[in-house]
């Protein structure tokens, strides 16, 4: 069973091909790498699926939906969240606030009953707090709830990055470099919580990662992407074997 | 529901609305007079504040949807002689010259009306960001000064409307101010609310977040509008005459220097810096009269007030962002820790 395909996807920018003609297959419940050198085209592959951009020829299929061009938001309520490259927090806001909005697509109740806080509003946001609480309960972040969330230490701030997008609720989870900027230590915490997560919320992921250790660590299969084409895929020990990532990572051996 | 932080809640519009009365029956005229204005000036920055403080719309067409509010209960509460005496030009649209109303009604439909427009006009332009939306929103201001400008049988063009019913008063006034200040609190903490404050913070991630930008963009703005349009039908019938030159840029800028100085974003500090902008308006008059150096003396310049409020705004621009209150708020929370920390440098 695949919980996400994408049948060859090609992303033009003008004369530029981004990606070329890929499909991807991720597995339900599976945990997929897609690494690849700088400029390869891996984020662009998250902003098609996410809906900021659409493909210019090709469909993503996402559990049995074909939500190719569909629009970002309703995207996120089918059920793909993500995390950014670069970290994208509401910066003013606390880390609770910032868990809390995650769920206000979920919240069913107009602005008028939420201005006015009635009975079934209120009961409605009492459910949203304790999810959110319970939330940073399991991702270890309830200590600072009530903290901004700049003021976070960098690798809390990417944990409350992973923590909004499992707010919406999601059967895909997108994670874009996760482990970048952090340490040894810290990215291998960070490969437990990433299986973790998968356990306990019953979801797929996705992940973009430089970092070697994590994506040989944590994936189950991996995509590797040159030039926006896809040059090989398979699990770890396949990936590392092949000849064609060598030479893409490392230039040939003339 | 009757916990302890409702009651103070309820303790202090008792004690403002005492305090209102009092004044209300203490003041001259001329004081009232501008006692109701700060009035008014807090439900527009309100408004104002709501789309460019909360939501982050930089928009500078406040005056224009203050102008739909003000006409439309202007025409909805004037009477059908007054209109006849007005309407000399040419004559008033038929459906219009014989409805009167009464005030409440008229400034409700009139902060519709200001709605509705507000969200027509924003609709197409609401994908726009930062300074573009600041330009088109200030075009769509001029916009509908030009053509009230135009109208002539329906807004009697540059004419204006004059010998409106003078029903704003105290009452009025401040039941709709502590009502406008109730709606933004209640609205900022709610789900709708903090959706406003992350579209402001970062967009794209609001919306993979699964925010719908446009209708929440769209809700922001309407209700800046209609709020608008409220404190135009205030302003009106306080002043007893309208015209459309008294809707140009100078108004929103007006609105959006007590924003600024308040602190964008923040409900207290626009309350307050609206009510310390309004008194200075008035009190800072004889700054356009004669001025007496000493040494040399400045002839009357109408508007050299308006140059010490622009340089205001500039210092709090270079020097100060945050304005008075930045985005914090004087809430119970707020002064129960100023005061404990008062009461630990006392022990």
């Amino acid at each position: 069973m695949s919980i996400l395909r994408t049948d060859s996807i090609t992303m033009k920018f003008g004369g530029l091909t981004a990606v070329s003609e890929l499909s991807l297959n991720i597995p339900t419940n599976g945990i997929v790498g897609l690494i690849g050198p700088n400029g390869a085209g891996k984020t662009t592959i998250f902003n098609m699926i996410t809906g900021v951009y659409t493909p210019t020829t090709g469909n993503i299929i996402f559990d049995k939906i074909d939500i190719t061009g569909m629009k970002s938001h309703l995207i996120t309520k089918n059920g793909i969240a993500r995390t950014f490259q670069n970290i994208r927090l509401f910066k003013d806001l606390t880390v609770l606030d910032n868990v809390m909005i995650a769920n206000h697509l979920r919240l069913k109740s107009n602005i008028i009953s939420s201005v006015l806080r009635t009975p079934d509003y209120r009961k409605k946001e009492g459910h949203i707090l304790k999810k959110s609480i319970l939330l940073l309960e399991q991702t270890g972040l309830i200590e600072y709830k009530d903290d901004k969330a700049s003021s976070l230490p960098y690798g809390k701030q990417r944990k409350l990055e992973i923590a909004r997008a499992l707010a919406t609720e999601p059967k895909l989870l997108l994670l874009d470099e996760p482990a970048a900027g952090m340490n040894p230590q810290e990215s291998i915490e960070l490969m437990e919580f990433v299986k973790e997560i998968r356990d306990a919320f019953d979801l797929s992921v996705l992940m973009i990662e430089h970092h070697m250790q994590v994506i040989m660590g944590v994936c189950e299969k991996i995509y590797v992407l040159d030039y926006g084409v896809n040059i090989a895929e398979g699990n770890p020990e396949e990936i590392q074997n092949n000849p064609k990532v060598i030479e893409a990572y490392l230039g040939v051996d003339e | 529901m009757l916990n302890k932080n409702n009651l103070i809640k309820i303790g202090l519009i008792m004690v403002t609305g005492i305090v209102l009365a009092i004044l209300n029956a203490t003041l001259g005229r001329y004081q009232l007079r501008i006692l109701n204005l700060a009035g008014i000036y807090i439900v527009l920055g309100l408004s104002l504040n709501l789309i460019n403080g909360f939501t982050g719309l930089f928009s500078l067409g406040h005056a224009g949807f203050m102008a739909v509010g003000a006409y439309a209960s202007a025409l909805l509460t004037m009477s059908p002689a007054q209109k006849s005496v007005n309407f000399f030009v040419k004559p008033i649209v038929p459906f219009l010259a014989n409805i009167e109303i009464g005030f409440l009604p008229a400034i409700i439909i009139g902060g519709v009306v200001a709605a509705i427009v507000g969200a027509v006009l924003a609709a197409p332009i609401l994908r726009l960001k930062d300074d573009y939306l600041a330009i088109a929103t200030l075009g769509f201001g001029e916009i509908i000064r030009v053509v009230f400008t135009n109208t002539q049988s329906l807004t009697n063009g540059a004419l204006g409307l004059k010998g409106l019913p003078s029903y704003t008063n105290t009452g009025y006034t401040w039941t709709i101010v502590i009502i406008t200040i109730a709606f933004m609190f209640s609205l900022r903490r709610s789900s709708y609310g903090k959706a406003f404050m992350a579209i402001r913070e970062d967009e794209i991630a609001a919306e993979s977040m699964g925010i719908d930008l446009f209708k929440h963009k769209l809700l922001a703005f309407t209700i800046g509008s209609f709020f608008a349009g409220v404190g135009g039908a205030l302003l009106a019938h306080l002043m007893g005459t309208i015209d459309p030159l008294m809707f140009r840029f100078l108004m929103t800028f007006n609105i959006l220097l007590i924003v600024v100085l308040g602190g964008i974003g923040s409900i207290s500090g626009t309350i307050i810096s609206a009510i310390i902008v309004t008194i200075s308006m008035e009190w800072l008059r004889f700054l356009d009269g004669p001025i007496d150096l000493g040494f040399a003396v400045i002839h009357s310049v109408p508007g050299m007030r308006m140059v010490l409020f622009s340089l205001l705004l500039m210092i709090v621009i270079l020097y100060y962002q945050h304005g008075l209150m930045g985005q914090d708020e004087i809430t119970l929370e707020f002064v129960k820790e100023k005061l404990k920390r008062f009461k630990k440098k006392e022990a």
